[in-house]
């Protein structure tokens, strides 16, 4: 018997259905990335919580933003662009002893201590130590979210640029070249951890935020 | 003139053998490289840039919720709308729409979510304080505002 040959496959279509595919995919897929400002919001304070301690005046770093958008910074008119150095000068100040700090490697202090990473004006009317300086917004209720989220990036400007330097006198490298390779790193290693924890420490981003009644 | 004969004009024909291999090719990358559309936004999305921003890897640990003027005023009227999933509704549905996402995520995970907020440049602070008044009820309490990257003046 004569061996049949099966007859070739036209696979001149083949391509028509991979594009059709290709353009399905095109369509209902996104490649963007979500990327923010993350921010941890405080916790739901029971009915019967202790009131807030009261923190001193010349340790609040006050922002307040009104219903068109202007911006007062410790009562004085500013630009969103001005907030950075202020912040810096003001987180960065040190003038007195803060909160005893604790980080991986170091056991808890019993006292505070100078600030002795800080390199402010050790003005006494500012902040006493990073761990101690706040810094608070208060918007208004029609405020709007682009200029909120520009004083906040600026916030994040600041404590970045703090962090960077300290990281950088401490480690050698920048505290953004940690995070990210924090991110890169398939294995964690405990001492990166325990570094940025320690940067993180000495200086901790301590915002509040308010609306205004 | 029999001599010269006609040579046969034209190209020849392009072997479009490999083409479908490309096409799968490229169809594999954006099969991979990309994610599915889950919602489209109903709301206006002009988001404000920042520079220090993070990037939201997990897509699985992100609950999205999007604010913003509707698109269709003639049926929501003007103001703030918040979306949730593929409709507007108001800041009381916002705990229930936190509920249902953490019922997708295994238990251990629940922790690490993110609520993510898109909000337009021109929505008021206060609507998105309404929301995260709600998010503190239910303790949902890392949140990110969405902002495009913007470059260091």
């Amino acid at each position: 018997m004569a061996r049949r040959e099966t007859p070739e496959i036209n696979a001149g279509s083949m391509a028509d259905i991979a594009f059709l595919l290709l353009i399905f995919f095109l369509v209902t897929t996104t490649m963007d990335v979500d990327a923010g400002i993350s921010r941890r919001l405080p916790e739901k304070q029971p009915i019967d919580a202790p009131p807030p301690p009261i923190v001193k005046e010349r340790n609040v770093f006050e922002i307040i933003i009104n219903r068109s958008n202007d911006i007062l910074v410790e009562n004085e008119y500013r630009k969103v662009n001005e907030i950075k150095d202020l912040a810096i000068a003001f987180i960065d100040n040190g003038g007195s002893i803060g909160n005893p700090i604790e980080y991986p490697g170091k056991q808890k202090e019993v006292e505070g201590k100078d600030c002795s990473w800080c390199e402010g004006a050790k003005n006494p009317e500012s902040s006493d130590h990073p761990n101690k300086a706040v810094i608070s917004i208060k918007t208004d209720r029609s405020t709007e979210m682009g200029t909120f989220i520009a004083v906040q990036d600026e916030l994040g400007k600041a404590y970045t640029f703090l962090r960077n330097r300290l990281a950088m006198k401490e480690f050698g490298k920048t505290y953004t070249q940690m995070l990210k390779e924090e991110d890169n790193a398939v294995n964690v290693s405990d001492k990166l951890k325990g570094d940025i924890k320690k940067i993180k420490v000495m200086y901790p981003e301590i915002i509040s935020k308010s609306e205004n009644k | 003139m029999s001599k010269f004969k006609k040579k046969k004009k034209g190209l020849p024909p392009i072997n479009t053998a490999s083409l479908p291999d490309i096409v799968f090719m490229l169809l594999f990358f954006f099969m991979v490289a990309t994610t599915m559309r889950e919602t489209s936004p109903l709301v206006g999305q002009d988001l404000p840039t920042a520079v220090e921003i993070k990037k939201l890897s997990e897509k699985r640990l992100v609950s999205t919720i999007y604010v913003g003027p509707a698109a269709d005023k003639k049926t929501y009227g003007d103001g703030d709308k918040i979306q949730l999933n593929d409709k507007i509704a108001t800041v009381k549905e916002v705990r229930a729409f936190i509920y249902a996402e953490r019922e997708k995520v295994p238990q251990d995970e629940q922790s690490a979510m993110t609520t993510l907020i898109k909000s337009d440049m021109k929505s008021t602070v206060g609507t998105i304080n309404d929301i995260e008044a709600e998010l503190r009820e239910i303790n949902a309490l890392k949140v990110t505002y969405a902002t495009r990257q913007g470059t260091e003046k």
